[in-house]
């Protein structure tokens, strides 16, 4: 996957703490066309980071992304903050995780804070294609993201500035939505996963729940374990806060990697035994059934040793 | 040698020969697209979309198996956005592929497509049925010589939802409509077993958006029958007792090498995936031309294990059709 070339063409930061940053070919060239919910990996300096795309995405000269600004994260964000128009940006092309289900009835988009993101392009593929949508996004007081975007694209949208107001309604949202509805969430992992079990708990079946967790803020560190190497039987402690990747690589071992957020598949490693504790976004529900492979960047073991094949 | 080829000389030169060994065996055998692949003849591959000599004829061809048979046409309400996706996307290939005569350009929301070599333009809106002669997947339909087939990906699995085929060879596509990947393969041999199949289907599932890659298959056909369907057996299916019966000068003009090269491309706009089957036939008479293609093919036919045979309709003119290729030295 060959990295694209791009310079910044417009930066926006009309919304506190908010960058949204317009990319472009420097001749001005058409860009690959995009999956809605789809994102892409930026290098970031020293860091790569996946951000969301919220602009068209059939064959478009550019590319627009909205990055909230978090200082005490990998400093990815921070770099993005720091553009100005002119400099040059490498991302990797789009990749999807997060599309729309073209059998779906209805689409209901729930987001909180800068987890809006993905929903803008889901929003602007629904009104193209006359899909059903309702939106209901849950923002800090004047701290919404994309509120033009979604005047302009959404008929259906309930915005709410406290957890508390958006949580009252939503109960009876996820009760009343006609069957064939699929309910994507983006957000911080709380709000995921107070949405994912506020829906569960009103018989929505897993195939029919999709979020989306990267871009909001770092996994949790997650407990120290150890991996024992199958074919020397060599140790390596990962301890808290270190990803099993980063563990690897002080150890010495070359491990292939590209965005480092669970997102390309790229780190996937062969585990032989041991549990492990998918966190990743790229491995399907089989596969982490199985059991037998770990992306390394982000997931971790659910037991104290993990014997992985190099 | 050209002068007493059967086939126009392009259907020699661009053919896919598909047997990089003498042993044929099912086997996930997808790599990236557009690589040129040069043959003792020339070359194939360059382009997602290949159009060659037979163009106008097999398009007419196609046109008139719709006309006869609705059912090979078919797109499942959901697929809508699909077919302009895949529309839009063949278009851009064609267009990529013969600058010359094909274009695809964009004013605002208004796209503008011309195709010289059929002599027609149509200028649409993503989404207006109404400014385009008829659906988005006919009318791109009628204007390749692939077969379509498009998949939706939901719930974990592949399915069969929407395509326009008109040149299958032994299968029915009104028969698979609606199907999972696994459903529409499952009568061939060895694939469930060996794991080819739910490889594939794995692969095919985490093909990236505008990712394209293409895999060949093959089978044998007596006489130019582009359009060897299930539907028409009751046609063609006398043909594999026919062959024994005829002289070896006619066995070599009228059995052929079916190839097909299918590419298989992940669309961007509804993240389906747009399955191209593009179907080349060669008769023995001209595969024999080529000393390489010629042993090749006899090792492969040779040692092709029966129940592989049986499936390809073959295994009742193999033996003959190993002989021809090896006395045609």
């Amino acid at each position: 996957m060959s990295a694209l070339d791009l310079v910044v063409t417009a930066v926006d930061d009309s919304v506190p703490d908010v960058r949204s940053v317009t990319l472009a070919r420097p001749d001005g060239g058409t860009l690959p066309s995009f999956t809605p919910g789809s994102h892409i990996v930026v290098q970031c300096g020293d860091v790569a980071n996946a951000y969301s795309l919220t602009s068209d995405s059939v064959q478009p000269t550019s590319y627009q992304i909205s990055v909230l600004k978090q200082p005490d994260g990998s400093g990815g964000s921070v770099w993005i903050h720091g553009l100005t128009v002119g400099d040059a940006v490498s991302v990797l092309p789009p990749r999807s995780a997060f599309a729309p289900i073209l059998r779906a009835r209805k689409h209901l988009l729930v987001a909180a804070g800068i987890g809006v993101t993905p929903m803008i392009s889901h929003l602007r593929s629904a009104k193209q294609w006359g899909r059903d949508v309702e939106l209901l996004y849950v923002h800090k007081p004047g701290r919404g993201a994309h509120l033009d975007d979604i005047a302009e694209l959404a008929d259906n949208a309930r915005l709410f500035t406290t957890r508390a107001d958006f949580l009252a309604e939503l109960p009876d949202t996820l009760a009343t939505q006609p069957f064939g509805t699929h309910l994507y969430i983006c957000g911080p992992t709380t709000f995921i996963d107070d949405v994912v079990a506020a829906a569960e708990a009103h018989g929505w079946p897993p195939s029919r729940i999709h979020f989306e967790r990267f871009g909001i803020g770092a996994l949790d560190p997650g407990e120290p374990f150890t991996v024992k190497l199958a074919d020397t039987g060599t140790t390596i402690a990962v301890d808290s806060g270190v990803s099993l990747l980063e563990a690897l690589e002080a150890a010495g071992h070359d491990i292939p990697n590209l965005c480092r957020q669970g997102v390309c598949g790229e780190c996937r490693l062969t585990v032989t035994s041991g549990e492990i504790l998918h966190r990743d976004m790229y491995l399907t529900d089989a596969d982490k059934a199985a059991g037998d492979a770990i992306m390394a960047c982000v997931s971790r073991a659910a037991c104290p040793e993990l014997e992985l094949k190099l | 040698m050209t002068a007493s080829l059967v086939s126009a000389p392009d259907l020699l030169a661009n053919f896919p020969f598909p047997f990089p060994t003498d042993q044929y065996r099912y086997t996930t055998n997808v790599e990236p697209a557009r690589g040129p692949v040069p043959t003792p003849t020339g070359v194939w591959g360059e382009r997602i979309i290949d159009i060659d000599s037979e163009y106008e004829h097999e398009l007419a061809l196609r046109e008139r198996i719709l006309e006869r048979d609705p059912s090979r046409y078919a797109v499942l309400p959901h697929m809508r956005v699909a077919a302009w996706d895949a529309m839009l996307t063949l278009m851009g290939e064609m267009a990529k592929a013969y600058p010359d005569t094909m274009s695809l350009t964009r004013t605002g929301d208004t796209w503008h497509w011309r195709n010289g070599r059929l002599d027609l333009s149509a200028d649409f809106v993503l989404g207006d049925e109404s400014a385009l002669p008829m659906e988005p997947l006919a009318y791109i339909g009628s204007q390749v010589q692939d077969d379509i087939v498009l998949l939706d990906q939901r719930d974990g699995d592949l399915f069969g939802d929407a395509g326009v085929v008109t040149f299958a060879a032994d299968w029915s596509f009104g028969f698979d409509v609606g199907m999972t990947f696994l459903e529409i393969h499952g009568p061939v041999p060895r694939l469930r077993e060996t794991g080819v199949i739910t490889r594939a289907r794995e692969f095919l599932m985490r093909l990236q958006p505008g990712e394209i890659y293409r895999r060949t298959n093959w089978t044998l056909t007596i006489g130019r029958r582009l359009d060897v369907s299930t539907e028409l057996y009751h046609e063609w299916g006398r043909d594999r007792a026919m062959i024994q019966t005829v002289s070896d000068d006619e066995f070599g003009r009228l059995v052929h090498l079916r190839v097909e090269l299918q590419h298989l491309v992940r669309l961007c706009e509804s993240g389906a995936i747009c399955f191209l089957i593009r179907t080349y036939m060669l008769p023995f008479v001209d595969l024999a031309t080529v000393p390489e293609w010629r042993a090749r093919a006899a090792a492969v036919l040779e040692e092709l294990p029966d129940d592989i045979a049986n499936y390809k309709g073959i295994i009742s003119y193999r033996d003959r059709a190993v002989d021809w290729l090896k006395n045609a030295a």
